[in-house]
């Protein structure tokens, strides 16, 4: 059982939580411009790190809302979590605490 | 009890207070304080189980958790009896019932021990090997008869009565493990304030110190061992702020500084409170972790190791220093290590013929031969043993010295008793469990904790200083250091990431490296060298996976079981590695290790479970109308959470005639039917049509405010997502509703596209499932039941098909839809939940004067199936487009982009040959195929033909009195007419492809 971060509320145990994915993959605005191929990249193509991988989670059963995190997958450790429309923190801002 | 065996003073026990037991069946007596395993040997019993391959008689090896051979069952009750229990860990109680294992018809003369003349025969990875052939034996013949002889202990019969409590528990330090280092952390770490959990898995605290000569001059800050102990605890039982947790396993170290305990409550007592929970689950979350879980004895590996009366020096001193037991009357030791000297001279000092000391170390006389040597014990340095005789109890063993392969100095000695000391295995398991590295110290040869992953330290003899001055100071440093991280001012909350720093180990005097592996045996030697106890893994076993081309310790692990059994290799793994490190020519750790893995010692499943049992299990969700539904005898079914009316039997009917007599009142004068499970979403915000327009497929600007749409979700890969009706209540509002299952995954992918890509909507999302109860009244006569209750028109003219309107009913406001599920004239009345029981009366009664029938989720199943309304999930899987499910109509023309579009632009969604929803008629109208069913082109299809789709719907209908069934199949509209195939048990039926649609397909019953 993990323990989040999340920006609103604070840390909060993962129960709390529902993953959601791999983070900063935006819908193309105008779909129908879009190409077989890019519109393939949305809906299926996704990282499959190890190591460093920014996702997003929501707190389903808190505030509700989502945001994004940088997590290890190879220690479960989470570096960052940030609002949306934040940047992806950098290295220096991911300093644990 | 055999009064010679016990010691006329000292240990941990009281003598005063007898206990009585039984074991196999015959009573025997204790003391308090004694383990099963510690009064059995006080009654001069060894033999205690029976290995599980070869049914070899078994004694104790060990005296605490790493036991691999003593494994027993402790029977209260038929419902209260627990398998695989370590006889060492059982606490005697009054009137203890306890069994052996693996052996019938007794323990003393078992048939399975025809296994172990076989043994030549049965090699590892024999069952891969033989039972191969024929393929259909394996079922019908092998597995039954290998699960039957195998399988360790069996599960009570009944259901498990006890309770089990489960707890959350926060601390600034957790130690693990209370020997010398545990205990030492614990009190440096609570004198500075910090809260403190200290959980330990026996029932006293002390560790190695419970088993310290009290006659010893072991002194620790300045006072004796045992006094120190006393102090220390009643300091720490004072303290606040320290949790003390005896009888309490860490049996599992989880992401984020999470562990897992394991507290066994009333195990230890003779008659137990009903009210108190007999295990209660820890979920600890503690700033920093100690762990302190100390080392374990390695056996060694020789011909004949494992009968009875073989075991561990140091569970020999536990014996008798803890339990003043002498577990044998003349004894041999060998050895590896210094530590079984003063163990040596502990037995003799109470009065065991010590016969002679093998060690096999030398030529040389170590630091302690001479001592032996004044003592009048012969050492035999630079020695190996060639085997052991004795059947149920060991009787001799066979010792010499090796000179370039052949025996020497060979000599026989007689002896009732059998100490090894192998070496220590510092015990690294919650370490490794935590994803921490773990280094091979070639010195001490042993796997140390190197870089910790979560916020841990480890201390003492886990982590190779075994001396107990330094395991002490090492402890002491420890908890300091922990208690000032955890509360230092800069810490906010828990913070998981990140690792504890842990001081290099220095490796202090007194561990000694000991031995891995096999010892030394003469060319063409014969005999059993076991390896892994449990398992009956053997020295031979090992080389001959290596022969046979394994070279990973995960391989070799699986092919021979090693390290397999409920213990887990905790006295086995690191000799497994030895051997086979040799017989590849490489070093332990190019070998590798083996993952640790939870749970340290086996946790009963009542202590996952918890109160999450029975009614507890999972919520259950009921309508407001669930108690008028159980008192009319409704018959429920379970839809997700919720407790749904399936169907109303009167009298002794079955479901099929209830059925049929619902579904006809429906068709011919008026059904009641509680749907108030649907989902309901309500959309509201200035943006809300736009928020509409882009999520669903239909167009929403164009339906007025009072009207209602039947709405389609697609997941942004074009495929059905979720379905239902969606009324515009007012400009800016839309009351959606869902499937009864979907509601939560709907609310989920509205909020996850609002807040995600259209953030700039200004739009909120609100659930309502549970605000409104939903009565639908169907049938001819369902405005006739409702005209005289509501203060509206219900004329076809003024509320049409798919309309809604506010209202007030019997008082009470309302939210009234003209929809059907029935495809009959219909209505579904919203009020409020709290109102819901009072209106569902006031219909009941208004409707009896026009044939009104409750009817179930069954009936409303088959009145959708007569009318080709699909069910989402039933006759759609996750790959059904919108014009697959014949739903194309609903998609909003002119639009530019909704959720899922441009997928159905791509070329494989608009193929003829999709699968297409369509109606199978069985040419015999009595036929009803099965759901499932794959439906083929030709008659008499075999593998590998290919299906063309199957059946995903399937009744009787009893208003059109024949079968109907839906059914996806290839390019199913084209084929209207076709004759298709379905199998049936026993054959085949042929099918018509048919509309989807069984039942007035104008709709002018819709429209009434
Ligand atoms: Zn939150």
């Amino acid at each position: 059982m993990l323990l989040i971060d999340c920006p609103y509320c604070g840390e909060r145990p993962e129960p709390e939580f529902v993953y959601g994915g791999q983070a900063h993959i935006a819908r193309p605005p105008q779909p129908a411009q879009a190409t077989a191929q890019q519109w393939a990249d949305y809906l299926y193509r996704r990282d499959n790190t190890r190591g460093v991988h920014a996702e997003r989670w929501r707190h389903t059963h808190g505030c509700g809302r989502f945001f994004n995190a940088l997590r290890d997958t190879t220690t479960d450790h989470f570096l960052a979590t940030y609002r949306l429309g934040e940047p992806v923190p950098t290295a220096a801002a991911t300093v644990r605490r | 009890m055999n009064e010679g065996l016990r010691t006329p003073e000292g240990g941990r026990i009281d003598r005063s207070r007898v206990v009585h037991f039984s074991f196999d069946g015959r009573a025997y007596t204790g003391v308090a304080g004694d383990t099963l395993a510690s009064a059995l040997l006080a009654n001069g019993v060894h033999l205690m189980g029976r290995s599980f391959k070869y049914h070899r008689p078994r004694g104790v090896l060990a005296s605490g958790a790493e036991e691999p051979n003593a494994l027993v069952a402790v029977r209260r009750d038929a419902a209260r009896y627990t398998p695989n229990l370590r006889a060492t860990q059982v606490e005697l109680y009054e009137g203890l019932e306890a069994h052996s294992q693996n052996r019938w018809p007794s323990l003393a003369f078992d048939l399975g021990a025809v296994n172990d003349l076989l043994a030549p025969f049965i090699p590892a990875g024999f069952y891969y090997k033989t039972f191969m052939w024929p393929r259909s034996a394996w079922q019908s013949l092998y597995e039954p008869r290998i699960r039957a002889a195998a399988g360790l202990g069996r599960a009570p019969t009944e259901a498990d009565p006890d309770r089990y409590a489960s707890r959350y528990g926060h601390c600034d330090v957790l130690i693990v493990g209370a020997g010398p280092a545990g205990l030492a952390a614990a009190a440096a770490a609570a004198a500075s304030g910090a809260r403190v959990m200290l959980c330990d898995e026996q029932n006293e605290f002390g560790g190695s110190l419970l088993a310290a000569d009290p006659h010893g001059a072991t002194a620790i800050e300045g006072r004796p061992a045992a006094q120190w102990l006393k102090q220390t605890l009643a300091a720490l039982g004072s303290n606040a702020r320290v949790t003390l947790l005896p009888r309490t396993t860490a049996f599992g170290y989880f992401p984020h500084n999470l562990l897992g305990l394991n507290e066994r409550l009333t195990d230890h007592l003779a008659d137990p409170h009903p009210e108190v929970p007999r295990e209660r689950q820890w979920q600890v979350r503690a700033r920093e972790v100690v762990l302190a879980t100390g080392a374990i004895e390695r056996p060694l590996v020789f011909p004949g190791n494992d009968r009875p009366g073989i075991m561990l020096a140091g569970a020999a001193r536990t014996w008798l220093n803890r339990y003043a037991v002498l577990p044998g009357t003349r004894a041999v030791v060998v050895t590896a290590c210094d530590e079984a000297y003063p163990v040596a001279l502990e037995l003799q000092g109470a009065g065991v013929f010590i016969a002679s000391i093998a060690d096999v170390r030398g030529p040389e006389d170590g630091p302690w031969a001479a001592k032996a040597r004044a003592a009048g014990i012969p050492v035999l340095t630079g020695a190996t043993v060639l085997g052991t005789a004795g059947r149920r109890r060991v009787n001799s063993i066979l010792l010499a010295r090796l000179q370039d392969g052949e025996p020497s100095d060979t000599q026989t000695q007689p002896c009732d008793l059998v100490l090894m000391c192998g070496g220590f295995t510092p015990s690294v398991h919650l370490f490794s469990q935590s994803r921490g590295k773990l280094l091979w110290d070639e010195g001490l040869q042993a796997f140390l904790p190197g870089t910790p992953a979560e916020r841990a330290r480890s201390a003492g003899a886990c982590r190779g200083v075994f001396a107990l001055g330094a395991a002490l100071a090492d402890g002491a440093a420890a908890g300091a250091a922990a208690a000032r991280e955890a509360t230092a001012a800069a810490r906010t909350g828990v913070c998981p990431s990140g690792a504890a720093a842990t001081p290099a180990v220095q490796p202090a005097a007194g561990g000694g490296a000991g031995f891995a592996g096999a010892l030394p045996q003469p060319a063409g030697a014969r005999g059993r060298a076991f390896v892994d106890w449990q398992n009956d893994v053997t020295t031979r076993d090992l080389t001959l996976a290596t022969r046979e081309g394994f070279r990973s310790i995960e391989h070799v692990k699986r092919y021979t079981t090693t390290g397999m059994a409920t213990d887990q290799g905790k006295t086995s793994n690191l000799n497994a590695l030895g051997i086979v490190s040799r017989a590849l020519g490489k070093a332990i750790p190019e070998v590798g290790l083996t993952s640790f893995r939870m749970p340290y010692t086996p946790v009963s499943f009542g202590g996952f479970a918890g109160p999450a049992r029975g009614e507890l299990f999972d919520p259950v969700r009921t309508t407001p109308m669930h108690e008028w539904a159980r008192a009319q005898g409704a018959v429920f079914e379970d839809v997700g959470l919720w407790k749904r009316a399936r169907y109303f039997p009167r009298g002794a009917e079955h479901m099929h005639a209830a059925l049929g007599r619902e579904c006809l009142a429906v068709r011919n004068a008026c059904g009641i039917f509680d749907a108030s499970t649907l989902g309901k979403i309500e959309v509201v915000g200035q943006d809300a049509v736009t928020f509409m327009n882009r999520l669903y497929v239909n167009a929403w600007t164009s339906l007025a405010v009072g009207r209602c749409r039947y709405g389609l979700l697609l997941r942004d890969d074009g495929f059905v997502y979720d379905d239902g009706v969606v009324a515009r209540v007012s400009e800016n509002r839309f009351h959606v509703t869902t499937t009864t299952g979907g509601a939560p995954r709907v609310l989920a992918m509205m909020e996850d596209y609002l807040q995600t890509e259209w953030s700039d909507l200004k739009v909120w999302l609100t659930s309502t499932t549970e605000e409104w109860a939903v009565i639908a009244v169907q049938g001819p006569n369902a405005r006739a039941v409702l005209a005289g209750l509501v203060d509206i028109d219900l004329a076809a003219a003024a509320l049409p098909h798919m309309s809604v309107a506010p209202g007030y009913i019997c008082g009470v406001p309302m939210r009234l839809f003209r929809v059907s599920f029935t495809g009959e004239l219909g209505f579904e009345v919203n009020v409020p939940a709290d109102f819901g029981p009072a209106v569902w009366e006031a219909i009941w009664d208004a409707g009896q004067a026009h044939g009104i029938t409750p009817y179930g989720t069954e009936t409303m199943h088959v009145l959708r199936a007569e009318k080709g309304y699909i069910i989402v999930g039933q006759d759609t899987d996750g790959t059904v487009t919108p014009d697959d499910a014949g739903l194309g109509w609903a998609i909003g023309k002119n639009k530019p982009d909704f959720v899922g579009k441009r997928s159905l632009a791509r070329p494989a969604m608009t193929s003829p040959q999709r699968r297409q929803l369509v109606g199978l008629l069985t040419t015999d109208p009595q036929t009803v195929v099965e759901e499932g069913t794959q439906v083929m082109a030709q008659a008499g299809a075999r593998a590998p033909a290919r299906a063309l789709g199957h059946i995903t719907s399937s009744y009787h209908s009893a208003v059109l009195g024949r079968s109907i069934a839906l059914g996806l199949v290839a390019g199913g509209r084209a084929r209207t007419g076709q004759t298709l195939y379905v199998s049936i048990p026993g054959g085949e039926v042929p099918v018509e492809v048919a509309s989807p649609v069984f039942y007035d397909p104008q709709g002018r019953r819709l429209h009434a």
